[in-house]
């Protein structure tokens, strides 16, 4: 009986005071923004911003050689060995190479992907080949690069494929990371040029085409220009996300290490050299994002 | 209005910096008292030891000394495996697990940070019937004070193919003067202790560097064992630190020779036809320790684990499946005495040939006083330079 007695009143309180928050919600605009933002800011800050900072605080630190326990006086050292270390520099110069081909490798293998799916494939087909596409992603990442370890050992499929044309697999090694990477990271660049290409009007196309210029300079002049932030949201992808690898490196790398395996080997015994070293595709990818930004490559992420 | 926000935003990051480098200078080294006697057991111990040290049954439904442990104590087990000592040591400073199974250049470190408690031998009853050679050493005690129990000993043997490499190898010289026969398909644990396998072979073939310890070098005996590596570094197919992948390689044909573990000559199929053999110049080996955490969360689970992994029927499995000495002479009586003496259990002479892992520190560990010794941190250093 209570229960239903007790009903009407607070009916009538609770829209009133909701009445009364949403009216000072609704004059107070800083108040409301300042609500609505936040979450969000305050986890940008923590997880984020934050975590660069302690990052870039934890570089200028030193360790105790002997109990790894960190010394918290700043010192420059550990930046300066890593800005003048000649295997840091091997090591750089390798890792940016192996993302830049890992990138060029598969902006090269999702153009005409991208542009079937696109322009030529019917809307059935369309979605078909969307789902081939995310469908790698559905499996974990370390089940594809053991896999790719089997595909390219002596007694893998490769070998086996490539014996009658007297070939070798070509082992573990700089190459095998490259081709494993670029396996792995294929989605991620197909879809925004799919996305990209989506958007460019057949209309143009077909008056390129009506007034006379062959498919290769279509292609070239009017496709590729509008294609370029498209691409370059791709490539943001598949180049950062191999700036931090390791795993694929440790797996089919060989013997040669990048530079997430030297932040790994130091992670442990030296935290300060492992985030002076992490700085260094930080430093990279930030020159490269601020270059794309001008592009305006960024807006069609 | 903009830059009002972004004051505010550089207020609370740089707020948010001061919280974390707070954080960071608080560096608690905690001095836990030794415990005189067990309490309750909590029920739950997690492991962190070597690969094949704690096995359930996953792995092969042969081999489980686990599940006896938790039926005997009612401590549940939860355990994870590493790879390399390193990687030993940052996974215990997490504060996670209550006991780690670690070997000789790891356990020095975890003394010297607090990282591990003394121990109370009295509450370890098994620990009477462990081989007095292993008892109390540089690796295990510090100032007469217990830091670790002993598992169990043995050597980083030589495994090779015996269809690839012919003749069947007696010494070191194949990983590294004649390597390049196998260029390509080398391989060598990936861990700067592995400098020390260097010093060995350099200590039998070039004695005018007067290397009496692998793991006291001074810079020119670095140098060398630097400049010996650095020419193998162009044979090796692949450095391993997961045993797995080294079974892999090995399987098929991607490694054909280099450092190995028993317990991967035991886990190779017959169809991968390697052999395993300790070579003339001796080896690196090491002898490890069960040590409690100084946070642990379960230190009356921890300390029967201890206990348990030390007497006799337990450390004769684990040790038998790992391949490597018991610490116990009575192990042998349940892995079979013609398996002991093939780890050459409780042989003085024997266990003479095989130079422990030990952390290098500044102070030469072979006695000298005229120079200084390079540590760990250059020698991690070193192998970074050497992998390039």
């Amino acid at each position: 009986m209570d229960k239903y007695s007790a009903l009407p009143k607070q009916g009538v309180e609770t829209p009133a005071l909701a009445r009364r928050i949403s009216t000072l919600l609704y004059s107070k605009v800083k108040l409301r923004l300042t609500l609505l933002l936040a979450a969000p800011l305050t986890w940008l800050v923590l997880v984020y911003i934050a975590a660069l900072l302690a990052l870039l605080v934890t570089a200028l630190y030193s360790v105790d050689s002997y109990t790894s326990q960190i010394q918290t006086q700043l010192t420059f050292k550990n930046v300066l060995k890593v800005l003048t270390g000649q295997v840091y520099q091997t090591v750089a110069l390798r890792t940016l190479g192996i993302a830049l081909l890992v990138t060029i490798v598969d902006t090269l293998i999702a153009l005409p992907i991208a542009f079937y799916m696109a322009k030529i494939a019917s809307p059935r087909l369309q979605r078909l080949l969307v789902i081939a596409v995310l469908m790698p992603l559905w499996a974990s990442y370390l089940v594809k690069a053991y896999a790719w370890r089997s595909v390219l050992s002596n007694e893998g499929i490769m070998q086996w494929l490539l014996r009658p044309l007297g070939l070798d697999t070509p082992g573990y090694g700089i190459t095998a990371t490259i081709i494993t990477l670029g396996y792995l990271w294929l989605p991620y660049v197909i879809l925004p040029i799919y996305a990209g290409l989506e958007r460019v009007p057949n209309s143009l196309l077909e008056a390129s085409g009506d007034l006379g210029a062959k498919t290769s300079t279509t292609l070239r002049l009017v496709m590729l220009p509008m294609l370029v932030p498209a691409i370059i949201a791709g490539s943001i992808f598949s180049f950062s996300l191999t700036m931090g690898d390791y795993i694929t490196v440790n797996i089919v790398g060989g013997a040669n290490q990048m530079l997430g395996n030297l932040v790994a080997t130091n992670v442990g015994n030296n935290l300060p050299l492992a985030a002076a070293i992490a700085l260094i595709p930080v430093l990279i990818m930030f020159g490269y994002l601020t270059a794309v930004r001008k592009t305006g490559a960024l807006e069609n992420l | 209005m903009i830059s009002k926000t972004a004051m505010k935003l550089s207020a609370l990051t740089a707020a948010a910096a001061l919280a974390l480098t707070g954080c960071a200078s608080a560096t608690p080294s905690p001095t836990s008292t030794v415990p005189t006697a067990l309490g309750k057991t909590e029920g739950t111990v997690s492991l962190l030891a070597w690969p094949g040290y704690v096995e359930d049954g996953s792995n092969d439904p042969a081999y489980d000394w686990v599940s006896k442990f938790e039926d005997q104590t009612g401590c549940m087990v939860t355990s994870k495996s590493y790879g390399t000592s390193d990687e030993a040591t940052s996974l215990f400073k997490t504060g996670d697990y209550d006991v780690v199974a670690a070997s000789g250049d790891a356990t020095l470190r975890l003394i010297a940070s607090g990282d591990v408690a003394e121990l109370n031998t009295d509450l370890i009853p098994s620990y009477a019937g462990v081989y007095d050679f292993l008892k109390a050493k540089p690796w295990n005690s510090v100032d007469g004070k217990v830091y670790g129990v002993p598992h169990g000993y043995g050597a980083n043997l030589l495994m090779y193919k015996k269809d690839v490499v012919k003749p069947a190898p007696t010494s070191w010289d194949v990983v590294f003067d004649k390597s390049s026969a196998y260029k390509g398909k080398v391989t060598a644990y990936d861990s700067p202790i592995y400098i020390a396998d260097a010093a060995v072979y350099l200590m039998a073939h070039n004695p005018e560097l007067n290397i009496t310890d692998p793991y006291a070098l001074d810079e020119t005996q670095l140098q060398a064992a630097i400049d010996l590596l650095k020419a193998q570094r162009v044979n090796v197919g692949e450095y391993w630190s997961d045993y797995l992948k080294e079974i892999q390689a090995f399987e098929t044909g991607d490694s054909v020779v280099g450092t190995t573990w028993q317990v991967i000559v035991n886990s190779m199929s017959a169809k991968a036809k390697v052999g395993a053999i300790l070579p003339t110049e001796g080896a690196t080996g090491w002898s490890d320790s069960w040590m409690i955490s100084s946070k642990a969360k379960s230190p009356n689970c921890a300390y029967k684990w201890l206990d348990y992994i030390d007497s006799p029927e337990a450390n004769a499995a684990a040790t038998g499946y790992f391949g490597e000495a018991p610490a116990t002479a009575a192990a042998c009586e349940f892995m079979g005495q013609d398996v002991c003496d093939s780890y050459h259990a409780g042989d003085e002479a024997y266990a003479a040939k095989i130079y422990y892992w030990t952390t290098p520190i500044a102070n030469c560990l072979d006695g000298r006083t005229d120079v200084e010794c390079t540590d760990y941190a250059r020698w991690t250093e070193a192998w970074q330079e050497i992998k390039g």
